[in-house]
């Protein structure tokens, strides 16, 4: 069965379009990475997927109309929406006793476990928390809820790289299982290139890229190009072009190994210029991620 | 195959975990409390100051008993009084909290978009909005009521400590007053008036507080001025403040006896029977409930701010 099904996806705000039919589908045991610039329709997305705003067009997460059976789906999806949102004046203690005392599916036990790992005092109040103690606080949380669907909005944002190694390290080494399935929205690509499976590219409210990392993996190469070579390099339809130091940088969709190695040094592309290219094919040149 | 494998020896656990709603509805109360502390902080500082005053009464208490001991009615009303007041004073403390509260309940979460986690948990917007609603309706009178006793507790040893200690018997505090009675009347009052009658009012603070996204006081009353204002002007009639006017100070139309319609006497006369006999009771109970379920409406659908 598929986690989610999207089909039209259509949300305007007044005059603003956010999502513009938006199709995809994503299996269950996925990691998909959701990458736009800002104002592409990321948040948006989520929020539909969530139940938390109404939407136009066909959307099915676990089996479930999101808006409509919203109380239903809560016990199946978790989600962090941004660091932020833990209640300030809320004591470490209290929040364990109220998420056990309102969840069904949240294991005690195993988020005391993981919060023996930090250093977070459990009598401390939020407010008193450093922002990574509450993201990491957040995360004890959300892992130790036996949920099938895990949501993810820019979760590490403002944390150092530390924290934010030690979140995606967690995520999958003590929550991920093969059979839960996580979206993560993120600006810090690069960071989370490892972690997934699947990417989807946004922009202006329509999905312009959806691939698996594998496929990512096997049909992109950049290669570094000397100037005397180029007119040949451009002759096999490079889907992208940047300047690098003395050498032009081309990408390229399935070409063949062989004839790319002739041309200069060939490399897997990261995901950051691969988001760059495509967004530049979409006519609209965009500051890379970081 | 072994992701079905996996899901299926998860699911037993998670069935047999289920948690009634009334269970969630008494943790999401709890939260409540948790977070506004004013709810028992603001009656405890307020009992604290009754408490302090009528310490100073006391030192008095033995003269005052002595020259009016010729004025039975005088007596009583001596040693009666202190017990009233600070009922009363209690009773508006818990209310000036408990608008506040309302006010804030369904803005604050916005506000600070703590409405991100609590959405996130499997708590429904009936479910939020039920727990916040019985702040006011439930949580707030039964707090006014035991701090009031126990207030009153303290006291009457007080008094009694101090009449023993000038030579005279306390006995006469405790053949004046009868506290069961003076007790039931105020839980009485509390829960037929303070909740059940105002509940409208609840209902309308809570909704505004669900709408509004800043100034939820004057979204709460200047609407109501406003029209008051124009019916005033185009009709040269004043239902609508009657109507609120007679919602907010007095009971049922034939318990409302005319004088002092604040103090906890007004709603003596009022039997249960009144009150559910009275069409406006049912009326404003409906109005609440209309309120409340378009307040979860409300907070489903309003993004943070």
């Amino acid at each position: 069965m598929a986690c989610i099904e999207a089909r039209g996806l259509r949300k305007a705000y007044g005059t603003t379009v956010a999502l513009d039919g938006v199709d995809l589908r994503v299996e269950e045991g996925r990691i998909l990475g959701l990458i736009g610039p800002n104002g592409a329709g990321k948040t948006t997305a989520l929020n539909a997927i969530l139940g938390l705003i109404a939407y136009q067009g066909e959307l099915k997460v676990l089996g479930r109309d999101p808006w409509r059976e919203r109380d239903e789906l809560t016990r199946d999806v978790c989600f962090i929406a941004d660091v932020a949102v833990l209640p300030r004046w809320m004591r470490v203690a209290q929040v364990l006793d109220y998420v056990a005392g309102v969840h069904p599916r949240f294991d005690r036990a195993k988020a005391e476990g993981f919060l023996a790992r930090t250093t977070i005092p459990r009598g401390g109040k939020v407010h008193e928390l450093s922002k990574g103690m509450v993201t990491q606080l957040h995360l004890a949380l959300v892992m130790a809820i036996d949920a099938r669907l895990l949501v993810l909005d820019e979760p590490t944002l403002g944390l150092d790289i530390l924290f934010r190694k030690q979140f995606y390290d967690s995520l999958l080494s003590d929550y991920f299982d093969g059979s839960r399935t996580i979206l993560v929205t993120t600006h810090q690509v690069e960071e989370i290139q490892h972690v997934l499976t699947d990417v989807m590219f946004i922009d202006r409210g329509r999905i312009v890229f959806a691939r698996t990392m594998e496929e990512v993996e096997s049909r992109y190469r950049e290669v570094a190009v000397r100037p005397e070579q180029l007119p040949a390099a451009r002759a096999l339809n490079p889907i992208h072009e940047r300047q690098g130091i003395g050498r032009s940088i081309l990408l390229f969709e399935a070409v063949e190994g062989p004839r790319l190695a002739s041309l200069g040094e060939v490399r897997a592309p990261s995901l950051a210029d691969l988001f760059v290219a495509v967004m530049d094919s979409q006519g609209q040149p965009q500051g890379a991620p970081r | 195959m072994t992701t079905q494998m996996d899901a299926i020896s998860r699911s037993p656990t998670a069935a047999s975990a289920a948690i009634s709603p009334a269970r969630r509805f008494y943790w999401s109360v709890r939260r409540e409390v948790w977070e506004n502390r004013s709810i028992y902080l603001a009656p405890l500082a307020v009992a604290g100051l009754i408490v302090v005053a009528s310490l100073i009464n006391s030192i008095n208490l033995p003269g005052q008993l002595h020259v009016s001991s010729l004025d039975p009615a005088e007596q009583h009303r001596i040693i009666e009084q202190p017990y009233t007041f600070a009922a009363l004073l209690l009773m508006f403390s818990t209310m000036v909290v408990g608008v506040f509260y309302c006010l804030d309940a369904l803005q604050g979460e916005r506000r600070d978009r703590t409405i991100l986690f609590w959405k996130s948990l499997p708590v429904s917007d009936l479910t939020t909005v039920l727990a916040k609603a019985s702040i006011p309706l439930l949580v707030l009178p039964l707090v006014t009521f035991a701090v009031t006793v126990v207030t009153h507790a303290i006291m009457l040893l007080l008094g009694s400590v101090r009449l023993l200690a000038s030579g005279q018997s306390a006995g006469i505090l405790w053949t004046q007053l009868s506290f069961f009675q003076m007790w039931g009347q105020l839980l009485y009052h509390l829960i037929a008036a303070h909740s059940l009658w105002w509940a409208p009012f609840w209902g309308w603070l809570l909704l505004v507080s669900a709408w509004a996204r800043r100034a939820a006081l004057l979204w709460a009353t200047l609407p109501l001025l406003a029209i008051g204002m124009v019916e005033g002007i185009a009709f040269n009639t004043s239902h609508l403040g009657h109507l609120l006017g007679h919602r907010f100070m007095g009971g049922p139309e034939s318990a409302t006896p005319a004088g002092n319609p604040m103090a906890m006497n007004s709603m003596t006369p009022a039997t249960p029977v009144e009150y559910l006999s009275s069409p406006g009771f049912w009326l404003g109970l409906a109005m609440c409930a209309a309120f409340l379920a378009a307040a979860v409406r409300l907070r489903r659908s309003r993004e943070p701010m």
